[in-house]
């Protein structure tokens, strides 16, 4: 078509290296925050859909947002979409290496987003066989879930019992 | 097609009044573990009642917004469960003072996840566009919520003579407020009958499945339910709420329009 880009295209370049405020080695497109970027009746609209519902990182990344655009003189509005509900498993392969040398280990497949009552209600029984996180740094599948709930909203505390290492685990979402 | 606003204050309420009373943990749990558990839970609750005032907020207009239905609304104009605006401690003549009872908060967080599951998979289908996608969103939070809840309520129960006799007492005070998920209010029956909402009623087998095999396997005996049925999705109130208001709306009230 033309040689030159159009305000999106551009737009999604500027956006394309911004990352989580909280978890700074992954981009927010990678996470699957960050979902469109379109012409509307009122002028460029950058849309991004919250992870947790309360996550206290979403007006940072409005502002991030817009400051980035801001820096090539274009402006946006940035309208927060909910459906389809942002999901972990929307995470690339890469996005998940680059979480593990953070330290971080990530998130399995989301099993339960089937629908359905039935798949509501079971939960592992005490002493059942939880899923198995591994260790982060040493890869060690020797681990224990510490806390269902960890520093942020999105994740769980882990330690590893062979080298002894606490680490997160991005829970699936 | 939108859900009544009540309807939408209802639900919204019970997140907002449910967070606001876990969030006393903040600071104050038994265990660091669990300080910051419980404050992850109602970071989810108040998140997702921010979602729905929003949503009722622009259907209401003149100058609603998120801030003024939850800091300028007054006890008669909250829709939550009674549960939900308990004190986390036992039942006290007048102005008695007690400790937090953390088997309180266990048995409510999980009488009201047990139900929010249920609630939540089924609004997913809500004519109500934007309340399905609150639900959708909702529902994997209150997956955690329940998790969580559970595995103390086993813990608990199926722990030392103490924490059983803690975590039986709680039950028996608690369960009989859950009658009021089963009755219904003029708002939950304008939103059935208009697709945005769900009948509860046919919840409750399921809400009793759940409830029954998480009591055999902790070991605590299920009290009869009777007598009493909360009226406060319909504004009538025990008199718990109002010092939750007090806390909750006296900085908003003092500085109406402040931002951080």
């Amino acid at each position: 078509m033309t040689a030159t880009l159009t305000r999106a295209e551009q737009a999604w370049q500027l956006l394309e290296g911004l990352s989580d405020p909280e978890i700074p080695v992954i981009t927010l497109r990678e996470l699957g925050i960050l979902r469109d970027v379109r012409e509307g009746a009122q002028g460029l609209e950058v849309v991004i859909t919250p992870t947790y519902s309360g996550c206290p990182a979403m007006g940072q990344i409005e502002d991030d947002v817009k400051a980035a655009l801001a820096t090539a003189g274009l402006q946006a509005s940035v309208v927060t979409q909910l459906a389809p509900a942002w999901t972990t498993d929307w995470m690339t392969d890469a996005a998940r290496d680059k979480l593990r040398a953070y330290g971080i280990a990530p998130p399995h497949a989301c099993a339960s987003a089937s629908t359905g009552s039935a798949n509501v209600v079971q939960f592992a029984a005490r002493g059942a066989k939880a899923e198995v996180v591994h260790c982060p740094q040493c890869g060690s599948a020797n681990t224990t879930e510490t806390s269902h709930f960890g520093s942020t909203a999105c994740k769980a505390l882990y330690r590893c019992l062979d080298c002894m290492e606490p680490f997160d685990y991005f829970k699936p979402y | 097609m939108n859900a009544p606003v009540d309807y939408l204050l209802h639900l919204a309420d019970n997140a907002l009044i449910l967070g606001q009373r876990n969030a006393e943990w903040c600071g104050h749990g038994p265990i660091l573990e669990e300080d910051i558990a419980l404050s992850n839970n109602s970071l989810d609750l108040i998140g997702q009642a921010r979602l729905l005032y929003q949503h009722a907020a622009e259907q209401m207009g003149q100058g609603a917004t998120e801030d003024t239905l939850a800091y300028f609304r007054d006890v008669p104009d909250f829709r939550n469960y009674t549960l939900c605006e308990l004190p986390h401690m036992p039942l006290m003549a007048a102005t008695s003072a007690g400790d937090r009872d953390f088997a309180m908060t266990i048995v409510r967080n999980f009488l009201y996840s047990s139900l929010m599951v249920l609630v939540w998979d089924q609004l997913q289908n809500s004519k109500d566009a934007q309340l399905a996608a609150i639900a959708a969103k909702s529902l994997k939070e209150v997956r955690y919520h329940l998790r969580h809840s559970r595995d103390w309520l086993v813990r608990l129960g199926d722990g030392s003579e103490v924490s059983h006799a803690k975590a039986q007492a709680a039950l028996d005070q608690l369960l009989p407020y859950t009658q009021e998920f089963w009755t219904t209010s003029p708002q939950e029956s304008a939103a059935l009958a208009n697709g945005t909402g769900i009948d509860m009623a046919a919840l409750q087998s399921d809400w009793n499945q759940i409830v029954d095999e998480a009591l055999q396997e902790a070991t605590l005996q299920r009290p009869a339910a009777g007598g009493f049925v909360p009226t406060g999705k319909q504004g009538i109130h025990s008199e718990h709420l109002g010092f939750v208001l007090a806390e909750m709306q006296s900085l908003a009230r003092q500085h109406p329009g402040a931002t951080w």
